[in-house]
């Protein structure tokens, strides 16, 4: 993508700020959570610098998603704490939601608005100043290529446009650090290609922190600067994509260090519920 | 540093609490109203089922003359009941958005803003009474066209928009509960199948309370929809009148609807899990 229209000022100089001076993002400390008699995620700590673009890797099961939805503050730890753009997010969920964007593995635009109402409904919520509401929509929409379907209902746009609505949603209020769930599952490569072009913009213009989550090591090695592989709710190697390579052995693909890291890992993860969510997710966007 | 000072203020405002409340629950409300724009096949497939009652079932029982009405015809006294039943058939399966969009990544992404949780559910509650509005109109038209004795006052045709608003807004947040606590589809509709029938004929809506048998009185004076139909009927009818008086009526619908939106509160960020 040559061209894109830029998301810059005058809007975002705080962010910018902030990515400049390498404070942690997100800050986990022995982050917990069971499911009855299931740990998800079992003592989780990692630290993550503002500015990078963070992959957390594993099969279903893995506990990803629950990790993700813990730092949305949509799901409670059961134990430990972690701090988001600065706040806690069990003391300051409010803070937290105020300066992260989320986009779930599911689809999460509304179908039966066009893709301009969407963006609307979302800037509403989040209190977008009135006199920048009309033209920050159309900077996003515009960032993701999104300005001539504005006005199309969501219903009939391609599985790419929509992920890129998404992500349109997402940043509306600017966030400092996004939050992405497999935002890839279920595109063709050219959609693939397309979004990790603007993942990487808004990284490399704005200063975007994301913390996102796949199970392609394709799009981890592309994409990521930092990668943690995540088995049975708990991280087992952190490091730039180059350095698992090299910990593993000459000449190892992601694929390689992936199978390494998980090789006790047997067929019986994930389930009927995970396999019933992804094949959805897929089909919904295909 | 990414401290508080320096979290990025450049787009957003932040308004005084009760600002931000409105806001946010208007926008809620909104999303819901422009979606039913695309849609108005609803509404029309709304209205049939009022119409065979009031045509069908009112008619038949019109020739019965046991029904102890307070001296008016009895298409008159159901016709409010009917007009009570419709907004309570479409609110009830209001919850099952709820499911649908928890099943997409919607409600996730409601839950993400930081917006006030009771307004993300007061925001559906006041569509779901915007909603109603104007299938109500529709079935005062139908009562009218019916002979129905209506009453043309402007301030009574005010409180009938209450009542329908009030209603319901309260039975849609009851049905916003219903699909917290059973998540799916199926169950849902299992619950909602339990729930429509003892709500409709346990209630004044299609005969008087005095009509019943004791247990079923008592039973009956808890339901809210008696209620409803009670002030609908005093306010929608010339010639009838109130059996609780219309305002414990209204603060019965109010004090039940807040009791729903703060138990609704409690229980939609669980909905995800």
């Amino acid at each position: 993508m040559p061209d894109t229209p830029s998301l810059r000022p005058p809007l975002c100089e705080a962010q910018a700020e902030s990515a400049q001076n390498g404070k942690a993002a997100v800050e986990v400390t022995e982050l917990s959570r069971s499911f009855g008699s299931l740990v998800a995620v079992d003592r989780l700590s990692l630290s993550l610098p503002a500015g990078q673009i963070f992959g957390l890797l594993g099969p279903n099961g893995a506990g990803k998603s629950t990790t993700i939805k813990m730092l949305t503050t949509l799901l409670p730890p059961t134990s430990g704490t972690a701090m988001v753009a600065g706040f806690d997010i069990a003391r300051r969920p409010g803070r937290v939601r105020r300066s992260i964007g989320y986009v779930p593995q599911v689809i999460s635009a509304e179908g039966s608005l066009s893709g301009y109402e969407n963006l609307l409904v979302f800037a509403k919520l989040y209190g977008i100043r009135r006199s920048l509401r009309a033209e920050r929509i159309q900077q996003v929409l515009e960032f993701m290529g999104l300005t001539d379907v504005q006005n199309v209902v969501v219903q009939k746009y391609s599985g790419g446009m929509i992920r890129r609505l998404e992500i349109a949603l997402a940043l509306v209020h600017q966030p400092p650090i996004l939050f992405l769930d497999e935002p890839t599952v279920g595109l063709d490569p050219t959609a693939r290609q397309m979004v990790w072009e603007h993942i990487q913009q808004l990284r490399n213009e704005l200063g975007t922190t994301i913390f996102m989550t796949t199970h392609q090591m394709g799009e981890a090695d592309e994409l990521c600067d930092v990668v943690a592989i995540m088995h049975e709710g708990r991280i087992r190697a952190v490091g730039t994509p180059a350095e698992l390579k090299a910990g593993v052995g000459d000449g190892a693909t992601l694929d390689d260090v992936f199978a390494f890291y998980t090789a006790d890992q047997t067929d019986d993860r994930g389930g009927y519920k995970d396999v019933v969510r992804v094949r959805r997710t897929a089909s919904r966007l295909g | 540093m990414l401290s508080e000072s320096a979290a990025p203020q450049a787009v957003w405002v932040e308004e005084h609490p009760v600002f931000d409340f409105v806001r946010q629950t208007s926008a809620v409300a909104e999303a819901e109203l422009r979606k039913l724009r695309h849609d108005h096949l609803e509404l029309v497939s709304r209205m049939v089922q009022p119409v065979v009652w009031l045509v069908v079932f009112g008619r038949v029982f019109s020739r019965l003359r046991e029904v102890p009405t307070g001296g008016i015809p009895y298409l008159d006294f159901m016709a409010p009941g009917i007009l009570a039943q419709s907004v309570l058939l479409v609110a009830v399966f209001f919850g099952v958005t709820l499911i649908w969009e928890r099943d997409l990544g919607i409600l996730q992404k409601f839950l993400v803003s930081p917006a006030n949780r009771l307004a993300l559910v007061l925001g559906k509650s006041v569509s779901a009474g915007i909603r109603a509005v104007p299938q109500a109109g529709a079935i005062y038209l139908l009562a009218l066209l019916m002979g129905v004795h209506l009453w043309f006052n402007p301030v009574a045709m005010a409180a009938t928009l209450v009542f329908i608003g009030l209603g319901a807004a309260l039975f849609s947040t009851m049905s916003l509960i219903v699909a917290c606590l059973a998540k799916t589809r199926q169950r849902f509709m299992g619950v909602n199948q339990l729930l429509i029938m003892p709500l409709f004929f346990g209630s004044n809506a299609i005969y008087p309370l005095q009509m019943m048998p004791g247990w079923l009185q008592r039973i009956s004076a808890m339901n809210p929809l008696t209620y409803m139909v009670d002030g609908l009927r005093a306010v929608m009818l010339r010639e009838a009148h109130s059996v609780y008086g219309l305002g414990w009526d209204v603060l019965v619908l109010a004090v039940t609807a807040a009791v729903l939106l703060g138990l609704a509160t409690k229980l939609y960020p669980r909905v995800i899990c």
